[in-house]
């Protein structure tokens, strides 16, 4: 066990080693990922300019902008930004067989170097997080409930999981297919708009909202922003983390069945 | 100068006997395009669910605005797109050396080594898109209207090359530049929203440090504003996009310079 353990923590670091030789592209990333933020602040002012109530589907502008930088900080800390390009890579360059030689679940390993990748990410951004919150504070409303937190936790650790066993799931289409990345920036295309990255998906249409809710989109990004503004509670709270638990444990079969089916198909390119 | 001419027509040709080897890739591209597209109408029929205006805009011309950024960066992507991504990957493996000994500029020959005709076509989706604007505006642009929309059209091509070929000039100092590209997305994802909606210092850095406002909004406002008098926009995008072409061919003899040829 404890053997087992030492391992991963190894590759945890390494991948941390790794991600520091190239720490201005991170921070680089980091300015450049606010840009959309402050487009959107301004588009939605002008929004709610024209609204003569000062409500949008019980959003008042405050409430917005929290959901808009609590969306880009869940984004940063869950969203995988390499992990897919370079599982792939590994596959269609032969590159992975020097770890199947291993004694380490390819999986595991990594699901570690995304755990090292994303922590250090969102460590180094936690600066530049606390200086755009300040600049939001008569924005911003920390949750009243002890409770809350725990919540947004756990729901922000089944996304972190969603997200990262759907890209190592697409990531595996590299054993049949040679070129992927369509693939992939088709399903990021849905992802994008259904994850509520652009708006608050309380603002579709009740006809979608229903379809919304039962597909796994949602559980990558609205849904724990939700739970934090205590916009989601009691009853609708435990429902919306049983689906999510349940998308989850579904991407996590799929990961694990595409990895065998697909295993039994690589070709170890060059050796 | 012909010499130029020569050299680029031949590298169309290549470009597109090589798509045409790879069709469904190329299909596939234009369906990831499209859906895009289709998710920043949604966005728009979404926001107007809510309001009836946006910083004086109407549904139909922020779609014509929409339609008009999809115009402008398809354009930019089907010329240049390719070969400024590919740009960091040239410097970081020393394959730049190859571009230096060319009988012709190396800014060219790194501009120019591809063309993406999948673009093109995006590019004509974004004219049927703002066709329908027009027509659901109830407006037909006159002569000049579209005469000043071809003109500035070229202005939003070269500002966008500028910002990005900036970008991608950091991988001689910054190795891995992946981000870049990512700064490139990032930077003009607010070139579709009305320029009326940015204030303050913000409205500054975007008009004039880098002009991705009125990249879109000058041309869209000449079809979907006749209102308003254009020439304001016009001679601010136009000064605005010399200033930055300027500073990235200084940019990139300053970069050039820093060249240390990997591997050889």
């Amino acid at each position: 066990m404890n053997a087992a353990v030492a391992k991963y923590l190894k590759v945890f670091d390494v991948g941390a080693q790794n991600t520091f030789v190239y720490r201005w592209n991170f921070v680089l990333r980091s300015v450049f990922g606010i840009v959309p933020l402050i487009g959107t602040i301004f588009l939605w002012k002008a929004m709610y300019g024209s609204s003569a109530s000062g409500q949008l589907s019980g959003y008042n502008f405050s409430q917005l902008i929290l959901y808009f930088a609590m969306t880009v900080f869940v984004d940063n800390l869950v969203t995988p930004t390499e992990d897919e390009w370079q599982i792939a890579g590994e596959i269609r360059d032969g590159r992975m067989s020097f770890l199947l030689l291993k004694p380490v679940s390819y999986l595991a390993y990594r699901f570690t170097l995304y755990a090292s990748y994303r922590l250090l990410y969102t460590a180094v951004l936690l600066p530049g997080v606390a200086l755009i919150f300040f600049f939001l504070r008569e924005h911003i409303t920390l949750p009243g409930h002890a409770f809350t937190w725990l919540a947004f936790g756990a729901s922000t650790a089944l996304a972190a999981l969603i997200q990262f066993f759907l890209a190592y799931s697409l990531a595996m289409l590299a054993f049949w297919l040679l070129e992927i990345s369509t693939v992939i920036f088709i399903v990021f295309s849905l992802e994008y708009f259904l994850s509520g990255h652009v708006f608050p998906l309380d603002l579709l249409p009740s006809w979608l909202a229903g379809f919304v809710k039962w597909g796994p989109f949602a559980y990558e990004l609205y849904f724990p922003v939700q739970v934090f503004m205590e916009r989601i509670r009691g009853e609708a709270l435990a429902t919306g983390l049983a689906i999510q638990a349940g998308w989850a444990a579904t991407a996590w079969l799929a990961a694990m069945g595409l990895w065998r089916l697909g295993i039994r198909r690589y070709q170890a390119v060059g050796g | 100068m012909n010499r130029y001419l020569a050299i680029y027509r031949l590298t169309a040709r290549n470009s597109l006997i090589r798509e045409m080897n790879f069709k469904l890739n190329f299909l596939l591209w234009m369906l990831v395009e499209l859906l895009w597209f289709l998710g920043q109408l949604a966005f728009i029929e979404v926001l107007y669910g809510q309001v009836q205006e946006i910083a004086g805009w109407t549904k139909w011309q922020v779609v014509t605005l929409v339609g008009v950024h999809q115009i402008v960066s398809q354009l930019f992507q089907a010329l240049f797109y390719v070969n400024l991504a590919n740009l960091p990957e040239l410097v970081r493996t020393g394959r730049l050396d190859l571009m230096l000994t060319l009988p012709v500029d190396t800014q060219f020959a790194v501009s120019t080594r591809q063309l993406s005709f999948d673009c093109l076509v995006n590019a004509l989706v974004g004219v049927g898109i703002v066709t329908f604007a027009m027509s659901r505006l109830g407006m037909m642009p006159g002569l000049l209207q579209l005469a000043l929309f071809a003109a500035v059209i070229p202005l939003g091509i070269a500002a966008h090359y500028a910002v990005m070929f900036s970008l991608s000039c950091m991988s001689f100092w910054i190795i891995r530049a992946q981000s870049f590209i990512h700064g490139y997305f990032n930077l003009f994802h607010i070139g579709r929203y009305p320029e009326a909606v940015f204030r303050g210092v913000f409205r500054f850095i975007f008009t004039w440090l880098v002009p991705i406002v009125l990249v879109s909004n000058v041309p869209a406002k000449i079809l979907a504003r006749p209102f308003e008098s254009p020439w304001g926009g016009i001679a601010t995008l136009a000064t605005a996009t010399v200033l930055i072409l300027a500073a990235t061919r200084v940019l990139w003899l300053m970069a050039l310079r820093r060249y240390a040829s990997a591997s050889s």
